[in-house]
């Protein structure tokens, strides 16, 4: 994108700047979210979770807006090209966002429950997954600023990773439940929160992806599923 | 019908073996172009307006040409049926193959390349010494042929452009006396009468308001299903809408040919992404 | 109100009177030329003046038939002569003409339609009636026909530029050779226009007696032939008109009377012909 010249209709031009500082913030804000979850996670603070909850409000708002801006300018500019895959894939893009959002909601509802809770020896395999999940989230935004397709299939690649770290938290948790009983109700509670962290790895592999279509204009999603060959 | 005038002994009966495959959900390709201008050049006096085109056309498909200002495609279009040539101190060098037969070659009578791919202008020219009817019948009566059911031909020739219904009962008025949308569907009824196989658009809808606009593209959509359609537009809404392949022209070359939807969603060379997103100058 | 207001109303008042005096102006000498005309003239119309010879010096009656039909005979002559080559050369200039030599053309054109008629006599005399030695009405046809020469020409070469270009485009782009397209699109076209100058042309010289004098010269009987001297309403009105006799002072007023109204026949019916053949609306 940033190879671009800037479009001789100007107002144009602003639109388009206005539509993509919004993505970043809500990226920002997202990110946000999920720093400040993991921290409540990593110091039990419920009422940080609690405070943290607040903030995927503002993303919900921040996509509402995001696609009503995709909207009028679809009906007014009619964008081609370049233009038309950065618009589709914003459109597509905050939906990503909007989950990530709430998935660190959920994130912050098990720190709340488990901040009750005595801690379990756990704790470091997940904020494995999570480092992991977040950096890949960063480097798709970083990606998306940059049009940066390298970093971007990068972050595909370590989606791989975040999954290996996901299977192997499994057993691990199954050895504490079986040794102590008591601890399962934490044991799934550390559980789920390993799931939703996987999944916003997933989402931020979307990113990535869209990220790829849109400066390349070529499609990489479900590589394996379907062996299209469109050129 | 009277009109059997085959160029270089082409015959109508190729148009209609391949009027079968048309259409297909396939998307379109260029394997079997009807036209191919091939190292085309233009002139006039010293200036080089085309400098070497080399593109396809495929047969029954609608092909949009785009491009700036002075970028030679009006001009490449005029070089398809040798209507370059006929403004003083015009010339043309390369190929433009028809059928796989060269036009320029010199035993080819422009007059009669003419009449196998005709041409509808940016503004409707309707003869106003004509009634709507002798337009219609223009193309043939003053090329000396006498149809055999003129009235038939006047009929199915207006169906064709969806201009019967408005001007059945008004057959002796004046071309001129039309609206400017009805004018050019006109235009095109007379191209159509005398049985061309490829119609050349010279901005067909420059002139026209947006529901006159419409109806020519939904034309277009109709025509391509019979002929070979190349469109010059200046409005890449328009390419965008009715064409099956667009060619990007820039300072007199083809920077890029493609089918629409690719051109449109990822072309391959910047200078095009430039121009149809609007990134220009 | 203003007095910013009140002025301007003023200015435009003034101007507007200045204009309409002006016009007046112009129109008293034409009505005053009618008038007196058919004042004079009117008493000496009657039948015998359409059917009988002049009578010889001294005795009254007799008719001007003889002029009458010789004008006729004559101008007819001019329209054989003049107008083909006048449109042919027209058609020429605006259609085909190389830069050089049509500019030459037209240059000479321009000079002819300065040229004194009576120098144009001369020269028809030179040419033709000292070879043939006697005064014709072929000699006053080709005098006429030189004078009328340069402004069918310049009409109607003028009048083809008008043709819009598309119209030209469209005829050549349905495959109409172009001599076709120029005589049936381009000439038919501009043809009412061309008329009307033509008409204009034929006013002009049917009142020219200069030239005529040394052509067609004079003759107090029927005539008998092309070959031979002819008589003309505008050099028997010379002739009567600076004669003694009272009787011929009145033939002359009724000459003139008739010779203004088959001017006037002729504009007005050039005037009916600019409207179009085929209805507009």
């Amino acid at each position: 994108m940033s190879t671009l010249q800037k479009h001789t209709d100007r107002e144009y031009e602003a639109e388009l700047e206005k539509l993509k500082e919004q993505v970043l913030f809500m990226g920002a804000r997202t990110e946000e979210l999920l720093t400040q979850a993991m921290r409540a996670f990593a110091e039990r603070d419920a009422d940080g979770a609690r405070l943290t909850m607040r903030i995927d409000r503002q993303v919900d708002q921040l996509e509402l807006d995001i696609d009503q801006l995709c909207l009028k300018i679809l009906a007014r500019r009619q964008p081609v090209a370049s233009d038309l895959r950065f618009i589709t894939t914003t459109m597509k893009l905050v939906t990503d966002l909007e989950r990530i959002g709430d998935l660190g909601v959920n994130v912050c509802e098990r720190v709340i429950e488990l901040s009750a809770e005595p801690p379990l020896p756990a704790t470091q395999s997940v904020t494995r997954i999570a480092e992991a999940a977040l950096g890949m989230l960063h480097d798709a935004l970083d990606a998306f600023v940059a049009g940066n397709t390298e970093l971007a299939e990068e972050v595909i690649e370590r989606d791989g990773q975040v999954d290996a770290y996901y299977a192997q938290l499994f057993p691990e948790l199954l050895q504490l439940m079986m040794k102590d009983a008591g601890s399962v109700f934490r044991a799934t509670r550390l559980q789920s929160i390993a799931k939703y962290l996987e999944r916003i790895a997933d989402h931020a592999t979307n990113v990535a992806e869209m990220v790829v279509f849109m400066v390349r204009g070529k499609d990489v999603r479900h590589a394996f599923a379907l062996s299209r060959t469109d050129d | 019908m009277t009109q059997s005038v085959s160029l270089l002994g082409a015959t109508t009966s190729a148009r209609d073996s391949t009027r079968s495959s048309a259409r297909t959900s396939a998307p379109p390709t260029t394997d079997q172009p009807k036209m191919r201008a091939e190292a085309l050049k233009a002139y006039f006096g010293a200036t080089e307006v085309l400098k070497g085109v080399t593109l396809p056309v495929a047969s029954h498909t609608v092909t949009a040409i785009i491009g700036p200002s002075g970028c030679g495609k009006s001009t490449f279009i005029r070089c398809l049926n040798r209507m370059h040539e006929v403004v003083a101190g015009a010339r043309v060098a390369g190929k433009v193959l028809l059928d796989h037969q060269d036009i320029y070659a010199p035993d080819v009578d422009p007059v009669r390349v003419r009449r196998r791919v005709g041409m509808v202008f940016q503004k409707p020219n309707p003869f106003p010494t004509m009634t709507i009817r002798e337009n219609v019948l223009s193309g043939l009566v003053l090329n000396g042929l006498r149809p055999k059911d003129p009235g038939e031909l006047v009929e199915r020739a207006l169906r064709q452009v969806a201009l019967w219904d408005e001007v059945k009962d008004v057959l002796n008025r004046s071309g001129t006396s039309l609206s400017g949308g009805q004018q050019q569907r006109l235009c095109i009824a007379r191209s159509l009468a005398l049985e061309p196989e490829v119609l050349l658009m010279d901005e067909p809808c420059s002139a026209l308001d947006p529901i006159a606009t419409a109806r020519v593209e939904e034309l277009i959509h109709e025509l391509r299903e019979r002929y070979t359609i190349v469109i010059v537009t200046h409005n890449m809404q328009q390419a965008a809408r009715v064409a099956d392949f667009t060619a990007f022209f820039y300072l007199g070359e083809l920077v890029e040919h493609d089918r629409t939807d690719v051109i449109f969603t990822r072309p391959s060379e910047k200078k095009t992404e430039d121009y149809i997103t609007g990134r220009f100058g | 109100m203003t007095e910013r207001h009140w002025q301007r109303k003023l200015v435009d008042a003034m101007v507007r009177g200045l204009c309409l005096v002006a016009t007046l102006a112009a129109l008293v000498p034409l009505g005053l030329v009618l008038y007196y005309v058919t004042s004079r003239g009117i008493g000496g119309i009657d039948r015998a003046f359409f059917t009988e010879l002049p009578k010889p010096v001294g005795e009254t009656g007799g008719g001007m038939a003889n002029a009458f039909v010789g004008t006729l005979e004559l101008v007819g002559l001019a329209c054989l002569f003049g107008i083909p080559p006048g449109v042919l050369a027209g058609v020429y200039l605006a259609e085909f003409g190389e830069r050089r030599f049509a500019k030459l053309v037209r240059f000479s054109a321009d000079v002819m339609s300065g040229v004194p008629s009576i120098t144009i006599g001369i020269f028809v005399y030179t040419l033709i009636v000292l070879r043939t030695k006697s005064f014709s009405a072929y000699a006053g046809g080709v005098a006429l026909a030189v004078l009328m020469l340069p402004t069918v020409t310049r009409t109607t070469e003028e009048l083809l530029r008008l043709v819009p270009e598309s119209l030209r485009e469209a005829a050549l782009g349905l495959g109409v050779p172009k001599w076709r397209a120029t005589l049936s699109v381009v000439l038919r076209t501009a043809a009412p226009g061309i008329a009307t100058g033509i008409m204009l042309a034929i006013a002009r010289v049917a009142g020219e007696t200069a030239p005529l004098l040394f052509t067609a010269f004079n003759n107090a009987f029927w005539p008998t032939g092309l070959g031979q001297p002819t008589a003309s309403l505008p050099v028997q009105i010379y002739t009567y008109a600076v004669s003694p006799y009272d009787d011929w002072h009145q033939k002359a007023w009724a000459a003139a009377l008739l010779l203004v109204g088959m001017v006037l026949i002729l504009n007005v019916s050039a005037r009916l012909l600019v409207r179009p053949r085929v209805r507009s609306r």
